[in-house]
């Protein structure tokens, strides 16, 4: 640590030190993540990717993407963000102490190693974005109670009246991922020395509680506490009030109680009874609403700074965030009317989907938030390079849209293939054919997915830079000379 | 302030908690609790049994290897998918999944019934190389499968736990299960009291090796008997849970 950033952490009030390991985490499980996902997109174009090797297959890969984007990264950034806005919205270092948090930074990254080298070595309970084994989901169970104890403790001793609208958001996806992990990974292990383990419900009952946790983990991992961020990190970089505070609370109210019954729009047309796939319909269409607040309230919170988007690329990042964050979440209740869902079910168009979202909302409001962070937790002027942020950005918005495009074009294009029939009445295309039909899609899509990765590398440059505390000289892109009158 | 007014909430963090938690809870209460209490949620049909030995050690790798993240196990009733693959997926024939394996994704095509469409033969030769029988194939190589011996000591273990969590498996079969292990792929075997146990199991050598039981064998086991418990010319849907006419 530099001498300035111990001098400062000296004398400011708040528990940085946990900010800003956990920033660093985030930075580099990012890379991870998309790293693992550009790999697996290359073994889905070209399946020598696989290396012929049993730790190295799609199979076993998948989850390192998976969970290393949602948890690993996506958490950190949680972690990170969340303890620095109760901080300083509650005006309050963090309760329980120094040692826990660190516990908790220590804890956490234990957790995902644990869960990822299960994966590549074959320990996997089979659920998607639930697949660490039990002694694993025991060990997130202790860390995540102490997260919720750090973060309600620091409520609770704030020295503000009222508790800030990001905070909301952060405890309902706090305490709510407490209930779905819990909730849908009792197990039985075989042995108390070995990993395998069978959970306690099967067939179609566990199938809702995995979608109940399933889509959740995008309800309120993905989506409430990264609208805590959103709540937090728009209006301090637009300098900007909260457009609504009415809209917030109802949108608050509204998206927590309805998310929760979306889950059954994972199984429509399964061997779930009609009456769950309805009601998880009809609430993921009523669901649109609440998601559309959240989004306004988020934009309309630049009224009187829109100016600003041209010069500060940071703001781009969280504005473009949102922009996503209602796009997704129109798409995903149109995606879960069942006539719909028929064609895009099982097809790339979710895959396209998830990324929009995963890309275009978690990410860019993510890296929205650490070009915020990183030179505040650091005590620098400035981001080393803002030029840098401009290429990021322009990287990474070009790697979405390379993305999200073919997966539509080869989602609807499979699922309209699956059902085609010939003239004689006989189904026209046989699976593999539509496999075959995938390829330039899948090599398109690989290809994006490494524009994404070389973004978030020259974000973790940059960063570096900065909290080394370089500044490099630099006109910025948007700062347009003014024309001599 | 009035009664519903959220300074309530945002002034006291424990209520806040507590409203979080009754807020979310209801959706959860109201979609998964039925489940277990309305009968007809898992139809009643012939034939569905627990997995035999093999079959199951057979289904924990095709779990381990996340076969479920490419191909799913659940015919929707349209029908193209009837047509492609069979008879829609029934409630009762995953009942005794822990867990359930429907998956998400159709990468690769749908395997619910997959048991007795392709020979032993051909699934072996699949798995090793995909590319060898389907050129366009884009699944990874499972090689190494027919390499490793099925190395499951405890089987009779598992069958227990599974008992513990509600699969029917008498003691005679939690006593068994080691010999049924082995005595199901093994064609020389006596193979009476396991199909007595477990009926329509699949026996005789799988990996094209019956000197070594391998995980070859058990994969195999597990892909040859998926959609082939249920009898279906016994079977009458009095409630079509998916809107289509029932008999």
């Amino acid at each position: 640590m530099s001498t300035a950033v111990a001098a400062a952490a000296a004398t400011s009030p708040y528990n940085e030190r946990v900010v800003r390991m956990f920033t660093i985490a985030t930075l580099f499980w990012g890379i991870v993540a998309f790293l693992a996902g550009t790999f697996i997109a290359l073994q889905l174009a070209f399946p020598a990717f696989n290396l012929g090797l049993e730790w190295t297959t799609f199979g076993r890969l998948r989850p390192v993407h998976t969970s290393a984007a949602i948890f690993a990264f996506g958490g950190n950034a949680l972690f990170a963000t969340s303890l620095y806005v109760v901080q300083r919205t509650c005006r309050a270092r963090l309760f329980g102490g120094d040692g826990l948090a660190e516990f908790l930074f220590w804890g956490y990254q234990l957790f995902i190693v644990l869960a990822a080298s299960g994966y590549v070595l074959g320990i996997t309970e089979g659920r998607e974005y639930a697949e660490p084994e039990w002694y694993t989901d025991l060990w997130l169970t202790v860390v995540w109670v102490v997260y919720l104890l750090i973060f309600l403790g620091t409520l609770i001793k704030r020295k503000e009246s009222h508790i800030y609208v990001a905070n909301w958001f952060y405890l309902a996806f706090i305490v709510t991922v407490a209930v779905l992990h819990i909730g849908n990974n009792i197990s039985v292990p075989v042995s108390f020395l070995g990993t395998k383990s069978y959970s306690l419900f099967s067939g179609v009952q566990d199938a809702m509680l995995q979608w109940w946790y399933g889509h959740n983990a995008v309800g309120f991992f993905l989506t409430a506490g990264f609208l805590g961020i959103m709540y937090y990190f728009v209006p301090k970089q637009a300098n900007r009030p909260v457009y609504s505070y009415r809209l917030s609370v109802v949108h608050f109210w509204s998206l927590i109680f309805l998310y929760i019954w979306a889950g059954p729009h994972h199984l429509h047309y399964t061997a779930l009874p009609d009456w769950t796939q309805t009601l998880g319909m009809t609430f993921s269409v009523m669901l649109w609403m609440p998601s559309w607040g959240g989004m306004i309230n988020g934009l309309m919170t630049l009224s009187g700074a829109w100016d600003k988007l041209r010069t500060d690329p940071v703001l781009r990042f969280l504005v473009t965030s949102v922009g996503f964050y209602g796009m997704s979440t129109f798409e995903g209740p149109v995606m879960s009317i069942r006539s719909v869902n028929s064609l895009s079910h099982y097809t790339d168009w979710t895959i396209g989907h998830v990324h929009s979202g995963a890309l275009g909302w978690v990410a860019f409001v993510s890296f929205g938030a650490m070009y915020y962070l990183v030179p505040r937790l650091w005590r620098r002027a400035r981001v080393y390079s803002i030029r840098m942020i401009e290429w990021h950005y322009w990287l990474a918005t070009i790697g979405i849209v390379l993305y999200i495009v073919p997966m539509w074009i080869s989602g609807i294009m499979q699922g309209l293939m699956w059902r085609a029939y010939d003239d004689l009445g006989f189904l026209q295309f046989s699976f593999v054919e539509t496999v075959a039909a995938m390829h330039p899609y899948y090599i398109v899509r690989a290809g994006a997915g490494g524009l994404f990765l070389l973004g978030a590398l020259v974000m973790v440059y940059n960063m570096w830079r900065t909290a080394r505390g370089d500044v490099r000289t630099e006109t910025n892109l948007g700062t347009v000379a003014p024309v001599a009158a | 302030m009035a009664f519903f007014s959220n300074e309530r909430f945002e002034t006291n963090s424990i209520v806040l908690l507590l409203g979080i938690i009754v807020t979310v809870a209801i959706g959860g209460l109201v979609e998964i609790v039925p489940l277990f209490t309305i009968g007809e949620t898992i139809e009643k049909v012939d034939g569905v049994r627990p997995y035999s030995p093999l079959e199951l050690a057979g289904r924990n790798i095709y779990i381990r290897e996340g076969c479920y993240l490419c191909h799913s196990q659940q015919i929707r009733p349209f029908r193209d998918e009837v047509e492609r693959y069979g008879h829609y997926s029934l409630a009762a024939e995953s009942m005794y999944d822990h867990p359930f394996q429907w998956g998400s994704k159709r990468t690769g095509p749908d395997l619910a019934r997959v048991g007795g469409k392709y020979s032993n033969e051909w699934h072996v030769a699949h798995l090793i190389d995909p590319r060898s029988v389907v050129p366009e194939s884009i699944m990874p190589p499972y090689a190494a499968l027919a390499e490793h011996d099925l190395d499951v000591p405890n089987i009779a273990e598992h069958l227990k736990t599974l008992k513990i969590v509600g699969v029917p498996y008498t003691q005679d079969d939690v006593d068994n299960a080691a010999a049924d292990l082995a005595a199901q792929a093994n064609p020389d075997a006596d193979t009476t009291a396991l199909l007595a146990r477990y009926p329509k199991a699949v026996t005789g050598d799988f990996d094209g090796d019956p000197k070594r039981l391998t995980e070859m064998d058990a994969l195999v086991a597990y892909l040859q008997v998926l959609g082939r418990m249920v009898d279906f010319t016994t079977y009458r849907p009095e409630y079509d849970q998916n809107g289509g006419a029932g008999q």
